[in-house]
């Protein structure tokens, strides 16, 4: 089955598919090591107090205790963090969240690692806390960071266009709601984790799951003062992240215990527990939305509000908040706006990114603003959508000139054309008693890349080996996405080599080159754009050397085949394996870099942003839900579910209704049921008993339709569709309660209770 | 103290305290980390293996719970021949994604189809459900087992 050669358009099965299905793939978490030891953290606790004492006495007099460390141990800076650098590797003055590690324990085993974590003292004297944006707003608020410029303001930013705010005064329509979403957990299958060791020369290799291994690198060496060259990361394959993993957990934890283990290799596994306490979250948003439009339903105006609460530290917070800021106004054509955000530090856990990244949050807002509007005015909520749909040439709500693949219209036409939609009246008047059935839709977009501010590069390497195969070395880990699979179709389409020919090379920053983190729906876009080049230039190389070796005299009759360099004038061949014989290793090295394409437009507004704005690319969907609900119950039976996705070019079908399925689902679960519960900053909520993520009966069969469309700029004209079917979910279903029962609900999730509440 | 058991057809004799649970022995003594841990509290699934024939949590289970019966992991699915039918129809229908949930899917869909080797789409979807994954949505893992339950049939 796999002599064939895996080319573009292909529903090529995943690369690493049949080391997965046998249980043979090594994720991080596999690597064990001999004579391993394990590492653990002593968690505050507290969400906010002053540390008076650690004392490691006890647990150092544990036997098969290897050591214990607190934060006068780290010798860096002991800060970590994505952009600003405001988070300890371990705390030493204070602590700010429940989650914060205040001791690090080396032990024989798990065992005594459990018992010497409890018997380090830890004596917190607890200060007031801020546990919501409002009580961090107060001027007298207890400050997260006391040397923060703008107390518990980590960025207050505006995003304005045309007249701003003033253009509501003129409107025929006037609207105004306010929506609340909570924070949500990744909740991947495979915790954080890594494994470390010192090799002899005082090098330190890190296996680690993670979606940004380069970086990781810089953050450790600043973290932890060590120069950058006795930092090796590997990044295997991850079981799951969707922006989880993006930034460091286990990382300068484990480096600093591997410093401390004597060239033993040294494991960091969190369970669940640590998992949902320590890691990264999806912000929590409250969002004020004033809307205004002219009594035809076109859209005049709008003025946002919008509080990000973004925890204890800011990791990619201001970036989170601006590319929601950016989306504030959905995929519409809205002339006058004024965006503002204040993204706020609180002592809650750790918001930062996930899978639509400040965008699912708007997403419901904006979808609900035009729900409200369509039942204002009296106008069928699709037909709203399509008359205000950005197309190519408009001006987005950020006042960026929308120059490339623009869909939005033909995903709502794709909808509209459907059964779903055109047969809705008569499947909601067949509700069984004491049912209700409503049909809602969602009209969402999700930018790509890391925006102006941060070049967003990729660095492709492939090599001809001397075995004759060609081996892609990927600077980028594949989180589960499939962009791997994506690599060896673009080097099987150029370089025309069969799937078994083809071999792939996961992130190691000794061995493949820094090409950005997997994030930002830009994995594929920009490493594949890096990769074309690459391969071409091999291609071109390979032909060149191979027409001395056949005495050709034009490369025009040469042909680059499976396993060979073909004459098909003469027929005279060469084998790959006797060209690699011929070829200097550095000639078999093919690197090249692409860097993504930003907006043009000089935009006089979002000036606080550092990066992170604006963005030029954009995929698009429209979804539509068919929900049954129980009048008694008050729940929500997801009965349908039918995506239209405009996200360019297809490299793999089956690829990219992966990715529109799983982020439905994810979806599904932010719409009905995922909220992490806090109570003064502490997670109620940390298992999978109390944290409800879908089951397989919790989502309903799906339809994606793919809208084609081609991006001039993206690797045979895609465009990245990891986070776009994110956005949907929760406002198509919230829309289709609407539908069903008259109410609006306003705060999400949308739980039986809050809607037997409501009802 | 010395456990016997049958760990993926061959007759095993392995030195174990008898209070380490499960998954850790297979990962960590055997070798076989193709049993994953995603939650350690028996609510994710990903730990599934079989046991005399019937799915089981290797992380709910101590060592001492082997002794004398039949465990069939991951890695002891397919047996002469490459890859088990469940294996390779989640491969080519799309199961895998992240793949982390993917071996202890696969054992408790072999699981479902040695109770009922002929199930509706419903019927999977129920017998999948203690099993988390959340990269997929479900819908390909489904179509996965359903593929294998026709194959099967025609085979027979």
């Amino acid at each position: 089955m796999n002599a064939y050669i895996p080319e573009i358009g292909k529903p090529v099965p995943r690369a690493d598919a049949a080391a997965k299905v046998r249980g043979a793939e090594k994720y991080a978490v596999d690597h064990y090591g001999d004579n391993l030891v394990w590492a653990g953290v002593r968690r505050a606790g507290v969400a906010h107090g002053l540390i008076r004492l650690v004392d490691t006495a006890a647990a150092l007099q544990l036997p098969g205790v290897v050591a214990v460390l607190t934060g006068r141990d780290v010798p860096g800076t002991n800060r970590q963090g994505i952009v600003h650098k405001d988070q300890p590797v371990l705390a030493d003055v204070k602590v700010r969240h429940c989650g914060d590690a205040v001791a690090l324990v080396v032990a024989e085993n798990r065992e005594t690692l459990i018992k010497a974590l409890s018997l380090i003292r830890v004596e917190i004297d607890p200060l007031p806390g801020v546990f919501t944006v409002d009580d961090a707003l107060r001027p007298d608020a207890p400050l997260v960071h006391e040397e923060h410029p703008r107390g518990n303001i980590l960025l207050k930013a505006t995003i304005q266009a045309g007249n701003g705010q003033a253009a509501l005064e003129g409107c025929d329509i006037l609207l105004e709601e306010t929506f609340h979403v909570p924070v949500v957990s990744h909740a991947f299958i495979e915790t954080e984790n890594g494994v470390a060791w010192q090799e002899e020369d005082g090098k330190i290799v890190l296996v680690v799951s993670t979606q940004a291994p380069f970086r990781d690198k810089w953050e450790i060496s600043h973290a932890l003062g060590l120069p950058m060259d006795r930092l090796r990361i590997i990044g295997p394959y991850l079981g799951g992240a969707f922006g989880g993993k993006d930034g460091a957990t286990v990382q300068c934890l484990l480096v600093l215990a591997a410093q401390h283990a004597g060239g033993r290799h040294v494991k960091m596994w969190w369970d669940r527990e640590e998992s949902f306490i320590a890691g990264y979250k999806r912000h929590a948003v409250r969002m004020h939305y004033r809307m205004g439009a002219r009594s035809d339903g076109t859209l005049q105006a709008l003025h946002c509000r919008l509080y990000y609460d973004t925890g204890a530290y800011a990791h990619l917070g201001g970036e989170v908040m601006a590319l929601g800021m950016e989306h504030a106004g959905g995929p519409y054509r809205i002339p006058h706006t004024l965006i503002e955000g204040w993204c706020i530090y609180t002592n809650n856990p750790i918001a930062g990114a996930m899978r639509g990244f400040g965008v699912a949050q708007v997403s419901f807002a904006f979808e609900r603003m035009m729900d409200l509007l369509a039942g204002k005015i009296g106008k069928d909520p699709l037909e709203l959508r399509l008359k205000n749909a950005l197309r190519r040439g408009d001006r987005n709500a950020s006042g960026v000139t929308l120059t490339q693949s623009t869909g939005i219209a033909d995903c709502l036409a794709a909808v509209q054309q459907h059964p779903l939609w055109q047969d809705r009246r008569v499947w909601k008047k067949e509700a069984g008693p004491f049912h209700k059935r409503g049909v809602g839709i969602a009209a969402v977009f999700n930018a790509m890349g890391y925006g102006r501010g941060l070049p967003d590069s990729a660095l492709a390497k492939v090599e001809l080996t001397p075995e004759g195969h060609i081996r892609v070395y990927s600077g980028v880990s594949d989180m589960g996405q499939g962009n791997a699979t994506a690599f060896v179709q673009i080097a099987g389409q150029i370089l025309c080599q069969e799937y078994t020919a083809i071999e792939l090379v996961q992130p190691d920053t000794e061995r493949t080159l820094p090409s950005g983190s997997s994030a930002a729906s830009r994995t594929t876009y920009t490493y594949g754009n890096a990769l074309i080049k690459a391969c071409e230039e091999l291609r071109r190389r390979l032909i060149g050397r191979a027409a001395l070796m056949l005495l050709s005299d034009t490369l025009d009759d040469l042909e680059l085949l499976p396993g060979r360099v073909k004459n098909l004038a003469t027929g005279r061949k060469i084998p790959l394996t006797a060209l690699a014989a011929m070829m200097a290793p550095e000639d078999r090295v093919c690197i090249s870099q692409f860097l993504m394409p930003v907006a043009r437009d000089k935009l006089d507004t979002g000036k606080e942003f550092v990066i992170g704005f604006p963005h030029l690319l954009f995929s698009y969907a429209a979804h539509l839900v068919c929900i049954e609900v129980d009048e008694l119950t008050g729940a929500i039976d997801v009965k349908a579910y039918l995506a239209a996705t405009e996200a360019g070019r297809v490299l793999n079908p089956q690829a990219f209704e992966q990715q529109v399925q799983g982020a439905i689902a994810q979806g599904i679960g932010y719409a009905l049921s995922e909220e992490v519960l806090l109570q003064e900053g502490r997670i109620m909520n940390p298992d999978f008993a109390t944290y409800i993520i879908p089951g397989a009966l919790d989502v309903p069969e799906m339809i994606s339709l793919v809208v084609d469309a081609y991006e001039p700029s993206g690797p045979f004209g895609m465009k990245g569709v990891g986070e776009v079917g994110m956005n949907g979910p929760l406002p198509a279903i919230a829309g289709a309660l609407a539908d069903a029962c008259g109410i609006n609900l306003t705060r999400s999730p949308l739980t039986a209770e809050r809607v037997l509440a409501t009802l | 103290m010395t456990l016997y058991f049958t760990l993926n057809g061959k007759k095993t004799a392995l030195d174990v305290a008898p209070g380490r649970r499960v998954i850790d022995v297979l990962r960590e003594d055997c070798g076989l980390t193709g049993t994953k841990e995603g939650c350690g509290a028996g609510e994710c699934g990903a730990c599934t293996i079989l046991v005399d024939g019937e799915s089981r949590l290797s992380c709910l289970m101590l060592a001492l719970q082997l002794s004398g019966r039949e465990i069939t992991t991951i890695e002891g699915m397919a047996v002469e021949r490459p890859l088990h039918t469940l294996q390779d129809t989640f491969m080519q229908k799309g199961g895998v994604q992240c793949g982390f949930c993917t071996p202890g899917m696969i054992m408790s869909a072999a699981a479902l189809l040695n109770r009922n080797p002929h199930p509706t789409r419903s019927d999977i979807r129920t017998g999948l459900s203690g099993n988390l994954c959340r990269c997929t949505g479900y819908q390909k893992i489904v179509d996965a087992v359903e593929a294998t339950a026709r194959r099967e049939e025609e085979a027979t």
